[in-house]
Parts: structure tokens; C-alpha cells; sequence
């Protein structure tokens, strides 16, 4: 038992008193992180549980058919197929364009440049992950879309290659910064052994740190994909909003001017028309259970990945 | 003289190209973020003025400010910061200070993560579904809780990196004199790493008010006539305001989409610096 000096003319009493109120509100605070994802989960699923529990509703309707028609009410379906498919498009050209760069970038950061280079990347870095996603929608919506049609020959400006290449800059940020942790996080000893071995610095890159930073580089990439996922506002402006299939059975297999729709974006633009507590509204919510459910997963085998890493080490 | 061996040469050319391919992808990623920049200054420098900041929008927000959004903005994130704060702080001194290294620890710090990668368009959700039924309609107060749930789980995760900054040897210190936990704490441990927290929360501040999804349908309205009377009142904000101009009706002028869009942009990155500059002031004092 710590003592207690009489300092502040209370009694000592009084003084264990209030330290323990302050213990017991850290501890309330310290356990809501886990309060406020159980009852987001809680509240969502209550809110869509009457679409998940009716009779009427054919799951692999919802999963595999692409007629989201939720108007007219009576005749109303709801089938989430291409905006699943479109979320999966949208973040796989993003991360396309995301991982190379953004490992790259890391190596770049970690490794080879000069402290001048590296303090200007880490800005530039700094300022991408700053720009809001409704501004990067804006960007989208006037200089890519514009880019796109008079460069690229696309017949609609706002489609998936738009949207792909804003997400792979907004996911950017945080993929160079979990991998360059994983780089940072290999000894030093590692790179000495084998620099004094005579290899270059590329391939002590390719030959030592990729194999020893393997499950932080998976971790980054793992995280850009949720960060590509679970973004709204962005996607909602730049991809065009259209129910589309962007993949095809001929090469080249993705039609990248193909304007599409995902999750997140349907969720944005159809909430405020659905009534209240209606069949449309509790869909809604299910594809909102569903986006959460993804990046769950996500986020549990990144840190699963990550702890790998930490096991290995002790 | 030393003659290369081949393999040697070999090994060199792939450095060459390595780094060369590296520095064009450095050079990729900083061309669209400066013609991003020179891109929307350009295009909105001629809507800025003070009556652009200073005024109600006029005319179906054809024409004149954008003042109430700015206010609307101004409020919603003080007043999540003001919820967040407090609990994101006291959060991270339990997982620093009180927190064992056990399966409970393991959770916590998962559901953190967790509630980090929540997409927005689903903290709106639970915003719309919670906050908003509880005050029956939405509101400035509904909004704000929506996005200081969004906000705190970054506020913890710097906070923690602040408190772990400090020095194990002061708290031995400190209870070597026979402090107790929570008096190291409130006269050591907070004190000590004030400057981190300090930019944790400011950078928090630059994010909060470019949020656009979580505010939509929680507080944030299309338009409004007057200033927002009380926590309970509806209000305009910025970035929902960009959104609403850049995409609802075709006739509101290019100038006050790009000039929203720069005041949006400006202020971010305005706080952003101040984050930043202060981040490297502090460090420059550092004592240990």
C-alpha cells in the first residue's frame, strides 16, 4: 500500500477516495473501445434484423444476383451481387496500383534515399493521408474525370479506373507506413551479415528484408484493403454510381471504364430516401452487417499476421 | 587492375535499375498530389474573398458564402473532441499504466483496431441508428457523438504512443517516493507526455472536419437558413456542403465548388501543419 501525503489539506480518506473514482473511470474507458464495437455491431444488426430473419429473404439472392431494384416497394428485390462485385473490382485495381507503390515507397523511404529525400516523402505522405475523402471525390469528379475522357478515351469519366486510382492514393499513406515498420523492425545485424557478404543494397532488399518483413508487408497490404473497402464518399463520387459487372470473360478479364457501384457508396446515396424501419432501410443496414463483417475480417487476420511476427521474435 | 567479374556487373546493373525504379515511383506518387493542389488552387482562387467565408449562401447557393457550413463545421468538431477526448486519454493511460500483458489486453487493443477500420459509411449507420432515435431526428449533438466514436480510437492509439515515450525510470522514480499509480500519473506521466497528445488531438481535429458520411444523415443538412440555435438544431457543414455542390444541380457555379473545396482543403491542412510544427518544436525541448 503506496503512502499518501497529506499535501492538498485533505484527508487521506478523502484522497484514496477520489483516486479510486479515477481508477474505476479509467477502467470504464479503458474497456470502451470494446463497449462501442459490440453495440455498433449490436445496433446494425437490430436494425437490419428484419430483413435477416424474414422468411422472404433468399440469401443466395442477395449474395448472387445482381437486381437491386428497391423501388417500386411492392415488387422490390434486393440482390448485392454487383456491388460486391464492384467493391472487389474497385479495390483490386486500387491495390494494383497501391502495393507496388506503396512497398516501393517503403524500400525507398527505409533503405536507399538520403535523410533530404526521405524527409520529403514522409510530407508528401503526410499531406496524401491528410486530404479528405470528399475532396479526393471532388478531384475525381473534375480533373480525373476530365482526364479520362479527353487522354484515355473513356466514354464516362467516373468509373472504376477513376475510382481505383483515387482509392490507391488515399490507401497509399498507410501501406508505406505499416511496411515501412516491418522494415524497421528487421535487425540491423541482418543487413550487416549480409552487406558484408558483398551484396548490393538491392539485394539485401529482395534477398533478406522482403522474406524477414514478409507478415508486416501482408499486414500493410491486408490494411490498405480494408482502408479501400470501407471508404465512401470517394468511390460514391468517382465511380459513376451504375450496377454494373466491370469483369468480362475475354481478355483483358476487367473492363476498367466501366462505371460501377459498391457497398459503401449504395449504402451513402439510397439511405436518405429509405423510410424509416422499411424493407429498403433493413437492406440497407444488412449490407452495412456485411461491410463490417469484411473488415472485421480483415482487421483480425492482419493483427493475427502481425502477431506472428512478434512470436517469432521473443 | 581489379577487372569486374560479371556476376559482379550483373549485380550492380540490378542495383541501378532497383533504385532508378524506385525514384520514378517517388516521383509518381508526389506528381498528382502537386497537380492536385496547383489544380484546385488555381481553379478556386477566384471565389476567395472574406465575403466567401464571411456570408450566407444566396440564391439556392448559387451565389454568396459559405459561412454557415464553416460554423457548422467549427461546432460539430469541438464538440466531438470535447466527448472523445476525456475517454480516448483515460483509455490509453489504462492500456499503458493499469493494462496487463494478458488475453483481456489482447482484446482491448483488437477491438481498438477494430473500431479504427469501421468504415464510415457504417459509423453513420450506427449513428443513424442509436444517437438519432434517441433524440428523434438528427442533430448537431448526434453528429458529434457519431464522429467522436470514429475519432477515438486514433486518439487512443496516440496517446499510447505518447505515454509509452515516457520513461519507465521516472515512474520507478516516482514510486520509489511513495506516489501512488494514479498520483505518478496525473504529476509525472500526463505532464511528461502533454506535447504528444497535444498533436495527437490536433491532427484529430484536420480529420474530423473533412469527414463527410458520418455527419449525412446525423446532423448535417443540404442548406439552412439560420445558424444552428442549439446542440439539438440541424446544421450545415463543410464537407457536407462540398458534396452537396459538387454533385446535387449542375447550375451552382464552378467557382464555389472549388472555392469550398479549397477552404475545406486549406483548413485541413492549415491545422495539419500546426500539428506537425508543433510536433517538431516539442521534440526540439525534449529533456531525455
Amino acid at each position: 500500500m503506496p503512502l499518501i501525503p497529506k499535501t492538498d489539506g485533505g484527508s487521506i480518506h478523502w484522497t484514496l477516495l477520489r483516486e479510486k473514482i479515477i481508477e474505476i473511470l479509467i477502467y470504464i474507458s479503458g474497456f470502451s473501445a470494446i463497449i462501442f464495437v459490440f453495440s455498433i455491431f449490436a445496433f446494425i444488426f437490430k436494425e437490419a434484423s428484419g430483413f435477416v430473419f424474414s422468411h422472404e429473404t433468399d440469401w443466395s439472392f442477395f449474395f448472387f444476383n445482381a437486381a437491386w431494384q428497391p423501388l417500386p416497394e411492392e415488387s422490390a428485390t434486393y440482390g448485392a451481387f454487383s456491388m460486391i462485385i464492384g467493391t472487389i473490382s474497385v479495390t483490386l485495381v486500387a491495390m494494383l496500383i497501391a502495393v507496388p507503390f506503396g512497398l516501393g515507397l517503403a524500400v525507398l523511404v527505409s533503405e536507399f534515399c538520403s535523410p533530404k529525400i526521405k524527409e520529403t516523402l514522409k510530407i508528401v505522405i503526410e499531406l496524401l493521408a491528410a486530404i479528405p475523402s470528399v475532396v479526393w471525390g471532388f478531384v475525381g469528379l473534375k480533373l480525373m474525370n476530365y482526364v479520362l475522357v479527353n487522354f484515355f478515351g473513356a466514354q464516362v469519366g467516373s468509373n472504376l479506373f477513376n475510382g481505383g486510382i483515387v482509392l490507391a492514393l488515399m490507401s497509399l499513406p498507410i501501406i508505406v507506413s505499416i511496411a515501412e515498420d516491418a522494415f524497421k523492425a528487421v535487425p540491423d545485424s541482418y543487413r550487416e551479415a549480409a552487406e558484408a557478404l558483398g551484396a548490393t543494397k538491392w539485394q539485401v532488399v529482395y534477398k533478406v528484408l522482403f522474406p524477414a518483413a514478409k507478415n508486416g508487408l501482408l499486414a500493410a497490404v491486408l490494411l490498405g484493403v480494408g482502408r479501400a473497402v470501407g471508404e465512401t464518399m470517394a468511390v460514391l463520387m468517382c465511380t459513376g454510381h451504375n450496377l454494373n459487372n466491370p469483369f468480362s470473360s475475354e481478355f483483358p478479364f476487367l473492363n476498367i471504364f466501366d462505371p460501377i457501384r459498391t457497398l459503401t457508396a449504395s449504402i451513402a446515396a439510397e439511405l436518405g430516401e429509405a423510410p424509416r424501419g422499411s424493407e429498403h432501410w433493413q437492406a440497407l443496414f444488412a449490407l452495412g452487417l456485411l461491410l463490417f463483417a469484411i473488415i472485421f475480417v480483415i482487421n483480425l487476420t492482419a493483427d493475427l499476421v502481425v502477431r506472428g511476427i512478434k512470436q517469432e521474435e521473443s | 587492375m581489379f577487372q569486374e567479374t560479371p556476376l559482379i556487373q550483373k549485380k550492380n546493373r540490378q542495383q541501378t535499375i532497383a533504385r532508378t525504379i524506385f525514384m520514378i515511383m517517388a516521383v509518381l506518387a508526389i506528381i498528382p498530389l502537386i497537380t492536385i493542389f496547383i489544380y484546385l488552387f488555381y481553379k478556386g482562387s477566384p471565389a476567395l474573398s472574406w465575403e466567401f467565408v464571411s456570408e450566407f449562401p444566396r440564391r439556392r447557393m448559387t451565389e454568396g458564402g459559405i459561412f454557415p457550413a464553416i460554423l457548422g463545421t467549427f461546432y460539430m468538431v469541438a464538440l466531438s473532441l470535447i466527448i472523445a477526448t476525456p475517454i480516448g486519454v483515460l483509455a490509453a493511460v489504462y492500456l499503458n499504466e493499469y493494462a496487463g500483458n494478458n488475453w483481456f489486453t489482447r482484446i482491448v487493443n483488437l477491438a481498438v483496431v477494430n473500431l479504427a477500420g469501421v468504415p464510415s459509411i457504417v459509423h453513420a449507420l450506427f449513428g443513424l441508428g442509436t444517437f438519432v432515435m434517441f433524440m428523434n431526428g438528427p442533430c448537431l449533438l448526434a453528429a458529434s457523438l457519431t464522429l467522436a466514436i470514429m475519432t477515438l480510437p486514433v486518439i487512443i492509439a496516440s496517446t499510447k504512443q505518447a505515454l509509452e515515450a515516457v520513461p519507465m525510470s521516472f515512474r520507478e522514480a516516482s514510486w520509489n517516493l511513495g506516489a501512488s499509480k494514479w498520483q505518478t500519473i496525473r504529476t509525472l506521466v500526463l505532464p511528461n507526455s502533454f506535447s504528444g497528445i497535444l498533436t495527437g488531438i490536433i491532427l484529430q481535429v484536420s480529420r474530423a472536419a473533412g469527414e463527410t458520411a458520418p455527419i449525412m444523415f446525423t446532423g448535417a443538412l443540404y442548406f439552412r437558413k439560420q445558424l444552428p440555435d442549439s446542440i439539438f438544431d440541424q446544421s450545415m457543414a463543410l464537407s457536407m456542403h462540398l458534396y452537396t455542390v459538387a454533385t446535387q444541380g449542375s447550375q451552382i457555379p464552378e467557382k464555389i465548388q472549388f472555392g469550398t473545396a479549397i477552404v475545406l482543403l486549406g483548413l485541413v491542412l492549415i491545422i495539419n501543419a500546426a500539428s506537425i510544427s508543433l510536433r517538431v518544436y516539442f521534440r526540439s525541448r525534449k529533456k531525455w
